[in-house]
């Protein structure tokens, strides 16, 4: 990690962009597939570089993940890289089917996903994207909070010779995963510690948990912060140990709640060690027009909505 | 939904009713006077909202103006009035040109143009049935308006209706499988009502059609899939009505409508970085100029 890395705000795409074509120098089955999005996915060095291992399919996301599959059973390690939307949305079946049920190495890179196209409407927000594949069986879910985890996920999902789903985040936020952080299937990283609630975060709104952390702290809370950069495989211990340790749970995502990190953890809680829970994530709604931020504020996604959901299980109003 | 603009949807009956009953060479002058005032309001919202898909709005002006001013039967003070005739933009990204001409028609008041993508508005960057009247089906994601509209189609068919409908494709927007698949259902079930305008500008997001993913020989396509095709230059307005008319073959039309994607400002005219790109203010300013012209 770089100084600038350190404080600077980023949007992951650069840091995953770069990390694919370093993977790329090293391993030549790496290609990436992609639909008319070469330029949104920060593919255009990429193509530069290895003209021919990208593969565009066009405006046809169906074709693209059973190409990416059928590129795999040819040993290639295809990463394809298309607007998480119409990735998971648009191939589902693909991404069942041919992907997970089949057992193909294939990486797929929903990008911008949540709110990041927030003004272009609820056709363009993915935020169904983790409900949707967490339900299918075997396929990895991966969702980096940073850029730091963004490449570590690029070089796993490389190297694990299995299906996975990698979300890359648009949403520019700084670096809030040390180096050193593990990052591996079933493990959870544990940013601070703290004894009264535990705030479980991923992707974008790791960050703004940090914050609402901080903002508590100087309060007297005292505020657990995990980051869960695998959605699939979860880690259930460090779930369970935060139900039994502190007062209740806080689950914060830029996502529906109707299906990912905080069903997810739910399910856990109730079924090992049950607790108090507040679930935070867009509610079962489709969104009014606005712009990322505005959309994210109007959810309550935001360190003000994390310190009152953690307030308010605390019987604090 | 938002309400109609009495005053603009009176000179709109008024006007679409003299385009009709005129020669279709006479007509011509006034369309292209609503497509340069059409192309004026899609500038000035994407230079409000810093955010937009200019080059194909462009594009789809006049395909857009030849539908609602010289064809379609509708009424903005009555948007769901049960006969009019279904028209749906599945290239929904091009919503600030469907907005514009809807606007320009009275189904809402111009105003509500300033508020294209801002907070809270109707506006949203693709079309919203629910919020918007005039848009019949939700659209965005590429590939989902052509058989929606094939339903319609189906629909107007089982109840013995006259009405019609008109879907726009884009032609990047051909790449998705879903097309092909209404293209066989609607010439399966003899859906003559149902006519797909394909706005073949011949770039996409990223590329030329061709070098992105082959989509010739279009018309042999669509033919061999048992379609009836019209090919035109979609910027001329007396070709397109004359390609708007009704099939009289028993098959469904598919009009080829060849276009230039940035079509009427000079610097945005064919080429690709236009798809999305915002036009700074100087821009903005050239731009309006060349189209008051
Ligand atoms: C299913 C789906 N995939 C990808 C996109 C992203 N996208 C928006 S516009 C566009 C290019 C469309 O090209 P074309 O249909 O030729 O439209 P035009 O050039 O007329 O603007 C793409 C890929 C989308 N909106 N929907």
């Amino acid at each position: 990690m770089t100084v600038t890395e350190q404080r600077a705000t980023f949007d992951s795409r650069q840091a995953f962009a770069e990390e694919l074509i370093s993977l790329a120098r090293e391993d030549e089955r790496i290609v990436a597939v992609c639909n008319d999005s070469v330029g949104s996915s920060n593919l255009v060095a990429f193509r530069k570089e290895f003209p021919d291992r990208l593969v565009n399919v066009g405006i046809a996301e169906q074709d693209l993940v059973g190409v990416a599959a059928g590129l795999a059973n040819a040993g290639r390690i295809p990463f394809v890289c298309a607007a998480a939307p119409f990735l998971t949305g648009r191939a589902l079946e693909q991404i069942k089917a041919d992907v997970a049920y089949s057992e193909a190495h294939v990486v797929l890179c929903g990008q911008s996903p949540g709110m990041a196209y927030g003004e272009l409407g609820p056709t363009h927000h993915s935020i169904e994207d983790l409900s949707w594949v967490r339900a299918i069986a075997g396929l990895d879910v991966i969702v980096p909070a940073d850029p730091v985890q963004t490449r570590a996920a690029v070089r796993w999902a490389a190297a694990s010779g299995r299906p996975s789903y990698l979300r890359v985040p648009r949403f520019k936020v700084p670096v809030v995963t040390p180096g050193d952080a593990p990052f591996e299937p079933g493990r959870a990283v544990l940013l601070q510690d703290g004894d009264d609630v535990t705030v479980i975060a991923i992707g974008s709104l790791t960050s703004r948990a940090l914050e609402a952390a901080a903002r508590l702290r100087a309060d007297g809370v005292s505020v657990r912060v995990l980051n869960m950069p695998f959605l699939a495989p979860m880690d259930e211990d460090a779930v369970i140990t935060a139900a039994r340790e502190t007062r209740g749970i806080v689950t914060a995502e830029e996502a529906t709640t109707s299906g990912g990190l905080g069903a997810a953890v739910a399910s856990v809680v109730a079924t090992r060690h049950p607790s108090p829970m507040r679930i935070l994530g867009v509610p079962r709604v489709f969104a009014p027009t606005g712009d990322t931020a505005f959309l994210l504020d109007h959810f309550g996604l935001s360190a003000d909505g994390i310190v009152a959901a953690v307030r308010d299980l605390l019987g604090h109003g | 939904m938002l309400p109609a603009d009495p005053t603009r949807s009176a000179a709109y009956r008024e006007i679409s009713q003299r385009i009709r009953e005129s020669r279709p060479e006479d007509a011509v002058p006034e369309l292209e006077r609503i497509s340069a005032e059409v192309r004026q309001s899609i500038v000035r919202m994407i230079d409000r909202a810093q955010l937009g898909h200019i080059g194909g709005d462009l594009s789809v002006t006049d395909i857009l103006v030849a539908c609602f001013y010289g064809v379609l039967a509708l009424d903005p003070e009555r948007p769901r009035w049960e006969g009019r005739d279904r028209f749906v933009l599945s290239k929904g990204h091009c919503a600030a040109a469907l907005y514009s001409t809807l606007a320009h028609c009275g189904f809402f008041h111009t105003g509500e143009l300033d508020t294209f993508m801002a907070p809270l508005s109707a506006l949203n960057g693709h079309p919203n049935k629910i919020k918007v009247p005039g848009v019949e089906t939700n659209t965005g994601a590429l590939g989902h308006g052509f058989p929606v509209a094939t339903g319609c189609a189906l629909g107007a068919k089982l109840d013995g209706a006259t009405w019609r409908t008109v879907v726009v494709l884009g032609d990047g927007e051909l790449q998705e499988g879903s097309n092909w698949e209404a293209a066989m259902t609607a010439s399966h079930y003899g859906l003559s009502s149902l006519t797909v305008v394909i706005d073949r500008n011949r770039l996409q997001q990223g590329a030329r059609t061709e070098e992105t993913k082959t989509l010739e020989p279009l018309g042999d396509k669509w033919r061999s899939f048992g379609w009836e095709v019209r090919e035109v230059d979609g910027h001329d307005h007396l070709a397109l009505l004359k390609a708007l008319e009704r099939s009289t073959t028993g098959r469904p039309v598919a009009v080829i409508a060849n276009t230039i994607k940035g079509k009427g400002v000079s610097f945005m005219e064919d080429r690709v970085e236009w798809h999305h790109k915002v036009p700074s203010s100087e821009q903005v300013v050239a731009a309006l100029a060349e189209l008051a012209r």
